[in-house]
């Protein structure tokens, strides 16, 4: 499935979503409650812009540095004993561990959170293999159970449903015949899930941040299922996105700080793991750490290489008010809001995606939360101006009005008697000197906002006769 | 143990980073260093008390004990819970405090320590124990956690498969928070020392936030947790 969640076009997409009452309903709760809980959180320290000025510096080092402390990571995994495959391509991580799945005949598979696995695709790949997946993170497994339903965001990947759609879900799928408490529909997981973690052969995770210094790696958790994805199968296999490394633990105090703080307003999560060597004594016998690619080398070097920088935490997403209104799916990417308009382009190219970098107000809502100081609404620009003037992409309602604008403007007779007849053609579109359902090039933006209406006496009339007045 | 494809694909981060794989790289002295300064001059008392306040929002109780108390302490949590199996870490400090002696002598408890030569026999038994029982190598009082080395011996799932767990916290292991226990891991590294296979990093019982945003305490991992602090430094 990869990073794509359907196919419609973007203003499909939205409009579908911003009719869904249920979901807005749902995407605002949540947002407000992630919100507060991160600005409490953040509050609390006394010097938040000091730690996130401290975040940018480690991150921007690494980055610049991140050939070389892949190549320390590696050598010191190696060195504890555990294999590494550097994945150029999602095919190359996903053929990688199918090999691996085949060779030790693994049949179940537990896997924790991760969206590196989701952007490669590894479910299908596994499955092809002959293992079966099961998602043990709560949210993943709603989706999963949901007939794969696609996350709709990056850190509560299941956050578009609320209880009584997952307690529906569960009698209709698993014979659940509980209350839609929450409480209860986590407990129905736990007796669920309970016998499938003691017969997997096999554990599949994501990696907050490796360490290069000892070739560790680190999961941060709440639930308990990654600590048991990492202790009780025989065979671990570990999937990182390149970029999710740190120097030495001295940074992964920092950065770990930083994601929990801002990803769900906690001090620290419940379970944060470390992991450094395999060897069977009280977990898995077998460590494979797959280093994943898949275009990320393409954003260094460029103007877009903050963007790497991004530790995964949704702080950016949960300020965003364009994500508010259609939440995560109307984004066609696994990657949503402003940090998946930014990185999904890059990712899977403008021909799927050009319309992702307008979608957003350019509040620099998002760029004030984020703690790694990523300058997101700067990148959107960026991409916009890409767009706009390499590749010819925008998307075609704005095209259209900016082709008009500039025939119009580089004619002073036809702007003149545009912008005075244009009062008068668009009188039937009009309510109280606001435009709510334009036609044309129009109609995209009137469908979300109004638009104002043009004055009977044009700014350049108005300008003018002020001047000669003297004004 | 093999590493697969890294020159294909660091030779192409080299070249996008416009120069070549540095032999060597300086880690540049941070200008700023907000971690230091949490609790800082703090006395050991007053971590303690900063630990205590913490545990309340991480949803685990707390008891303090003397050396003396602390078995009393263990009880009275084994009571509380009506807990009838326990498994705990193998560990010697079980010894040190007397506890093991308690618990394997205590007439009313299926007790066992952990013991990674029996790995699966001890995974099901801990998979159905009422309680399971570590001690914190450095317990960090701003986020409330229980920082567990484990090498092979004392037994990851001690702590993580019993339906409740308990941690025994000298109050000697209590710093500000998570920088000093990255700290000492980043110094034993430095000096070329073996690292613990597992850092565990506990905060109280297992939860999740992922139906509505309401937080559910105990999904897979334990479903409570109760902390001792134990004042180590007393004389006898």
């Amino acid at each position: 499935m990869g990073i794509k969640i359907g196919d419609a076009p973007f203003h499909e997409r939205a409009e579908k979503a911003i009719n869904d009452q249920f979901m807005r309903q749902a995407v605002a709760k949540a947002q407000d409650g992630l919100r507060g809980k991160k600005l409490k959180a953040a509050e609390s320290l006394g010097n938040w812009e000091d730690w996130r000025a401290l975040g940018e510096q480690i991150r921007q080092h690494t980055l610049e540095n991140l050939d070389y402390y892949l190549y320390q990571l590696s050598e010191n995994v190696e060195k504890n004993g555990g294999s590494v495959y550097f994945a150029e391509t999602a095919e190359d991580a996903q053929d990688y561990v199918k090999r691996v799945v085949r060779k030790k005949n693994a049949k179940k598979i537990i896997k924790s959170k991760s969206m590196v696995t989701e952007e490669i695709s590894l479910n299908e790949a596994v499955e092809e293999a002959g293992g079966e997946v099961i998602e043990t993170d709560l949210a993943e497994f709603i989706l999963q159970i949901a007939d794969h339903d696609r996350p709709s965001h990056i850190v509560v990947p299941s956050l578009h449903k609320d209880k009584e759609k997952i307690c529906e879900l569960f009698k209709e799928k698993l014979g659940y015949t509980g209350t839609s408490q929450p409480e209860e529909l986590a407990r129905f997981v736990r007796r669920y899930l309970r016998e499938d973690f003691f017969q997997a052969d096999m554990g599949i995770t994501g990696c907050n941040f490796a360490v290069a210094e000892s070739g560790s790696v680190s999961i941060v958790a709440n639930e308990g299922n990654a600590r048991m994805a990492t202790t009780l199968p025989k065979t671990l296999i570990t999937v990182m996105g390149m970029e999710r490394i740190v120097p030495s633990w001295e940074e992964l105090d920092v950065l770990v700080t930083l994601l929990c703080r801002s990803a769900v307003g906690q001090k620290l999560t419940s379970y944060i793991t470390g992991l450094t060597e395999p060897g069977g004594m009280d977990g898995p016998e077998e460590f494979h750490l797959v280093i994943v690619d898949n275009g990320r080398s393409h954003i260094l070097g460029t103007e877009f290489q903050s963007a790497l920088q991004c530790i995964r935490c949704a702080a950016c997403i949960n300020v965003c008010p364009v994500y508010r209104h259609i939440g995560g799916h109307a984004y066609g990417s696994i990657y949503s809001g402003p940090i998946g308009a930014v990185l999904t382009p890059l990712l899977g190219g403008y021909d799927d995606y050009k319309d992702l970098p307008y979608a957003s107000s350019l509040c620099g809502a998002c760029t004030e939360a984020c703690p790694v100081k990523i300058p997101l609404h700067e990148l959107l620009i960026k991409h916009r101006r890409r767009i706009v003037e390499e590749e010819k992409k925008s998307p075609k309602s704005w095209d259209f009005a900016m082709k008009g604008f500039e025939k119009a403007a580089n004619s002073p007779g036809l702007f003149s008697f545009a912008a005075k007849t244009a009062p008068y053609v668009l009188k039937p579109f009009t309510k109280d000197d606001k435009i709510e359902r334009g036609a044309g090039p129009l109609k995209a933006w009137t469908q979300a906002r109004d638009f104002p209406a043009p004055k009977k006496q044009p700014f350049r009339d108005w300008f003018d006769k002020r001047s000669k007045e003297g004004k | 143990m093999a590493i697969e494809n890294r020159e294909a694909v660091l030779s192409q981060l080299s070249e996008r980073l416009g120069r070549k794989r540095p032999e060597t790289v300086e880690k540049p002295d941070w200008t700023i260093s907000p971690q230091r300064s949490v609790f800082e001059g703090l006395t050991q008392d007053e971590l303690v008390s900063k630990l205590i306040e913490q545990c309340e929002a991480i949803h685990t109780e707390v008891k303090l004990a003397t050396r003396a108390q602390l078995i009393e302490a263990v009880n009275s949590y084994l009571k509380e819970w009506g807990a009838k199996t326990v498994i705990y870490a193998n560990d010697k400090r079980f010894n040190d405090y007397g506890l093991s002696e308690f618990l394997i002598n205590e007439s009313t408890l299926d007790c066992r320590m952990w013991e990674s030569e029996n790995k699966e026999e001890n995974i099901e038994f801990a998979k159905k124990a009422d309680v399971g029982m570590t001690f914190s190598d450095i317990t960090l009082a701003e986020s409330g956690t229980a920082v567990l080395f484990n090498d092979g011996i004392k037994g990851r799932p001690v702590s993580l498969l019993p339906e409740s767990y308990i941690a025994i916290i000298p109050k000697s292991t209590i710093v500000p928070r998570l920088t000093q226990a990255a700290e000492a891991i980043h110094q034993q590294s430095m000096r070329g020392e073996k690292l613990p296979s597992c850092v565990n990093f506990i905060s109280g019982p297992s939860n999740s936030a992922d139906i509505e945003m309401n937080l559910v305490v105990g999904v897979h991992g334990p479903v409570r947790a109760g902390y001792i602090i134990v004042d180590d430094k007393e004389n006898l």
